[in-house]
């Protein structure tokens, strides 16, 4: 633990940094900034693991193997998801929000 | 004094979120975000899961963000002034924002944690040995899962990126 | 045995052939239950007995029930007789009168269906049965009279009859549920009953001065002097003449037009008893009224049919008064008597009349007096034949029709004798008209026929024939002994003075009537012309048409049911197309969430969990 810091300290932050994000993810028109916006929130539930791991169950390591597989399925879904954006350019020429609306009513 | 170092990583975190999701030049959005995920490499430093902060600098802050501008320069003028969206959204986002926030915290405030006071150092053969453990509490299954999402995922990858001009290219000779 | 087969349905006859066989075979039946009734089972403790067969249909209380049944009683046997034979003669004049015309299956189905509600009215046990079979005889009616739709003036006639019986139907049914809801029964045996508890207590309730019951009385009289013609609901008599001539023949002379008579008749019990027959002596004028009225009109029609149609509503007339001087028992119960005899005697003659008209018409293709004259020459079995029915309407012995009018005007002299005046007046007038069309049609000049008319089809003729038959025979039936107020059958003398007198009249009428019409003169005009005012008035039917036309276009339509229209038009349907038109616009503006963009939906995902996690919250922490 950080000698000095509270628990609750450090949750307020990864909260925070969460809905900073999750504001991100939804007022951005530009795919590549939604997809920033989701390593944000990612990360955050990152921090969280490892923190509560530390702070309250010390002798175990489950906190950290689990936030191990998080960065690695995150690392996969950025490369898919880049990879999908590349291929939509490709279609449409743009990576706006606005042009891939065919979902539409 | 770790405290203040917390405090300054909890700053810079917080500060450099909000400037990655309201700037306005894409480049800029990505070096922040790096900014940001080497920052919580500094807070696994301070809470001694070295192994945890040399992944997260080598994965996210190495890997990830590298990709990404990968991808900025290849679908974008860099230069190019990124549109905003409309106030009425961002008032509305922002307020329910702040009351999930509210929510969080009011959760969390009003859950008595037992903290434990301890200083025990994480070394990376517990890590190692943990993860890689055939006894009840190891994670040697999720281990193998993750690499065939992984390989799963390379693939994917390569299929969707390929697009139809290779699949034509591939096709013609015959 | 006798229950069942006496319902023709309707059926779709290739041929009038299976419309013939039905009604032969009803006939038979008609007759043979005839013969059964009053003969073999006959009297029991002198009194013919009422065979009720009824089933139990709509059950509401114990008290309100609705059966359907059959009932079979001296006036309904004899009415039985008088729809089959006339229905059947009718079968049988159409298929000739009919041939060649496109609607031939049409026409006969129309026919059964007629028939059918016909059987069921008379047979009926209780009111309401008799009112839904009421209600089909009228809509069968109006199939029947506007059968040339293409014609405007038969569509407008048969509206017309159809609407005034519905409406005179509207008091009918009043009078059912008051009857029904102050004695608590429908069914006519126990309303019937002299010492039962709905005529005892008659004067329990009152409403006016008179007694409920008497009121009711009165409404369902109403809804009989509809359907009978009775002034001032005869307007539709004469325009119904728009339809073929058996129509006319079958409907308005002997079967639909009865069913008013019949109904009152039906109830007589009650109408006697209850406030000591005050209901009566209104039938009794009524009918007197009507019979004065249409005769006066008939003598100045120059359309044979409405001269007819007109006839026949002052033969009702007749029958009316003949019920309402009518007593109970014994030989007070004379007028009910002569009221059954007369309907079936008319019935015969009328019939006869209507169909020689129809075959005179067939053969010359136009309705109107002016266009007719010395068809004897050319026609002889229907100028036999119409020569037979109108001395029979004449009154003239040994004829039928002089047996029945004479009883009728015995019962009226020994009751009221203002009203036995207008009776005998009316008879006079009566031999007149009847003569004033006969030399019309079949001595006189000449009318200008463009191809020489030659005489009707056997189909035709045949029924003729059995008609005049029963026109000379009907009369020597000894109804007395069979109908009678209190089904106990009583014995009749002619009574000699009276008989004589009447005799007298009906000759002096066809006396007139050759003196002015047999050959051409002048004197006719001139005799019409000294009328005046009069005459002109009686031609066009004393100007009530235009007078119910008035009141109910310019108040009933323009005022109330245009307004109903507009208002029905702007706010029901403002309504209901509002609601449509809101739902629409509703949608329009909801369409907007299935925007497609992902950041919405994430949005609504995000807010959603929050708003439930609030609601965690808030019951956790309480």
């Amino acid at each position: 633990m950080i000698h000095g810091i509270s628990i609750y300290e450090i949750l307020t932050v990864t909260s925070i940094l969460f809905f900073i994000g999750v504001y991100g993810f939804i007022t951005r028109t530009n795919l590549i900034s939604i997809l920033i916006s989701v390593e944000l929130i990612l990360n955050a539930s990152v921090v969280n693991f490892v923190i509560i791991n530390k702070y309250l169950f010390p002798e175990v390591l489950q906190g950290v193997y689990f936030s191990i597989f998080i960065i690695a399925v995150a690392a996969a879904e950025t490369a898919l998801a880049v990879s999908i954006i590349i291929n939509l350019y490709r279609q449409i020429s743009s990576v706006e929000v606005k042009d891939i609306e065919t979902m539409k009513y | 004094m770790e405290r203040i170092i917390f405090y300054c990583l909890a700053a810079v975190i917080i500060a450099f979120g909000i400037a990655s999701v309201t700037s306005r030049k894409m480049l800029r959005s990505v070096i922040y975000l790096s900014f940001v995920l080497i920052s919580i490499a500094g807070i696994f430093f301070l809470v001694d899961y070295n192994f945890l902060a040399a992944i997260q600098l080598t994965v996210y802050a190495g890997g990830i963000v590298v990709l990404i501008i990968f991808s900025v320069l290849l679908v974008h003028h860099i230069e190019m002034e990124l549109e905003m969206a409309k106030a009425s959204k961002k008032i509305v986002t922002a307020i329910a924002c702040l009351i999930g926030l509210g929510v969080f915290l009011t959760a969390i405030y009003s859950y008595d944690f037992n903290a434990i006071n301890n200083s025990l150092t994480t070394t990376t053969a517990d890590i190692g040995t943990g993860l890689l453990s055939y006894k009840a509490g190891g994670f040697i299954l999720p281990f193998e899962v993750i690499s065939v999402l992984l390989l799963a995922s390379m693939i994917g990858a390569i299929v969707i990126a390929k697009g139809k001009k290779l699949t034509e290219k591939n096709n013609q000779p015959e | 045995m006798i229950l069942g087969i006496f319902y023709n349905k309707i059926k779709p006859a290739v041929s009038g052939y299976v419309g013939v066989l039905g009604l032969l075979t009803a006939t038979g039946l008609a007759f043979y239950s005839a013969y059964n009734y009053f003969i073999v089972i006959g009297k029991t403790e002198g009194v013919y007995q009422t065979i009720v067969e009824k089933t139990v249909w709509m059950n509401f209380t114990d008290s309100l029930r609705i059966d359907m049944g059959i009932l079979i009683d001296p006036i309904s046997v004899m009415m039985l007789i008088v729809v089959s034979v006339i229905s059947l003669m009718v079968h049988i004049y159409s298929r000739g009168y009919m041939k060649g015309d496109p609607g031939y299956t049409k026409y006969f189905a129309f026919l059964s269906l007629f028939t059918f509600s016909m059987y069921g009215l008379v047979l009926a046990t209780n009111l309401f049965q008799i009112y839904i079979f009421w209600e089909l005889v009228g809509v069968s009616s109006y199939l029947l009279i506007g059968y040339y739709y293409t014609k405007e003036s038969a569509v407008a006639a048969a509206k017309k009859a159809f609407v005034v019986t519905r409406f005179a139907d509207l008091g009918f049914l009043i009078g059912i549920l008051i009857i029904g809801y102050y004695t608590g029964t429908y069914d006519f045996e126990t309303l019937n009953n002299p010492e039962g508890t709905s005529i005892l207590n008659w004067a329990s309730t009152s409403f006016m001065g008179l007694s409920v019951l008497t009121w009711a009385l009165l409404l369902i009289f109403i809804g009989g002097a509809g359907k009978s013609a009775m002034f001032p609901l005869h307007i539709w008599l004469p325009d119904a003449m728009e339809g073929p001539t058996p129509v006319s023949a079958l409907i308005h002379a002997a079967t639909m037009v009865v069913a008013g008579v019949y109904l009152v008749a039906r109830l007589f019990p009650m109408y006697y008893f209850i406030e000591d027959g005050f209901a009566l002596n209104i039938v009794a004028f009524v009918g007197a009224f009507t019979a004065l009225f249409a005769a006066i009109i008939a003598i100045t029609q120059t359309d044979i049919k409405r001269v007819l149609a007109f006839s026949t509503m002052s033969q009702l007339g007749y029958m009316m008064l003949a019920l309402g001087v009518s007593g109970y028992e014994g030989h007070e119960g004379l007028g009910y008597m002569a009221s059954m005899f007369h309907l079936f005697t008319h019935a015969m003659f009328k019939a006869l009349l209507f169909l020689c008209a129809g075959s005179v018409i067939h053969a010359i293709h136009s309705n109107f007096l002016k266009d007719m004259g010395g068809l004897r020459k050319y026609m002889p079995i229907t100028n036999i034949t119409f020569l037979i029915a109108a001395l029979a309407i004449a009154g003239v012995p040994p004829l039928a029709g002089f047996w029945s009018k004479d009883e009728i005007l015995v019962a009226a002299f020994e009751h009221n004798t203002f009203l036995y005046v207008i009776g005998l007046f009316v008879a006079g007038l009566t031999a007149f008209y009847i003569f004033r069309i006969y030399f019309g049609i079949f001595w006189g000049k000449e009318g200008n026929y463009k191809d020489k008319p030659n005489e009707s089809p056997g189909s035709m003729t045949a029924p003729l024939l059995i008609l005049a038959f029963f026109s000379i025979v009907g009369g020597f039936i000894p109804v007395s002994e069979f109908i009678s107020a209190d089904k106990a059958g009583f014995e009749t003398h002619v009574n000699y003075p009276l008989a004589a007198i009447a005799v007298f009249a009906g000759l002096i009428g066809i006396a007139l009537s050759w003196m002015f019409y047999k050959k051409e003169n002048e004197l006719a005009d001139k005799f019409a012309n000294g009328f005046g005012a009069f005459y002109t008035w009686a031609y066009h039917k004393f100007y009530f048409d235009e007078l119910y036309l008035f009141v109910t276009k310019r108040i009933l339509f323009n005022g109330i049911a245009k307004t109903a229209a507009r208002f029905d038009k702007k706010y029901v349907d403002g309504t209901m197309v509002g609601i449509g038109n809101q739902t629409l616009n509703t949608s329009e503006k909801i369409k907007g969430i299935q925007s497609g963009k992902v950041q919405d939906y994430a949005f609504a995902f995000i807010a959603g969990a929050v708003v439930l996690a609030i609601i965690c919250i808030y019951l956790w922490m309480n």
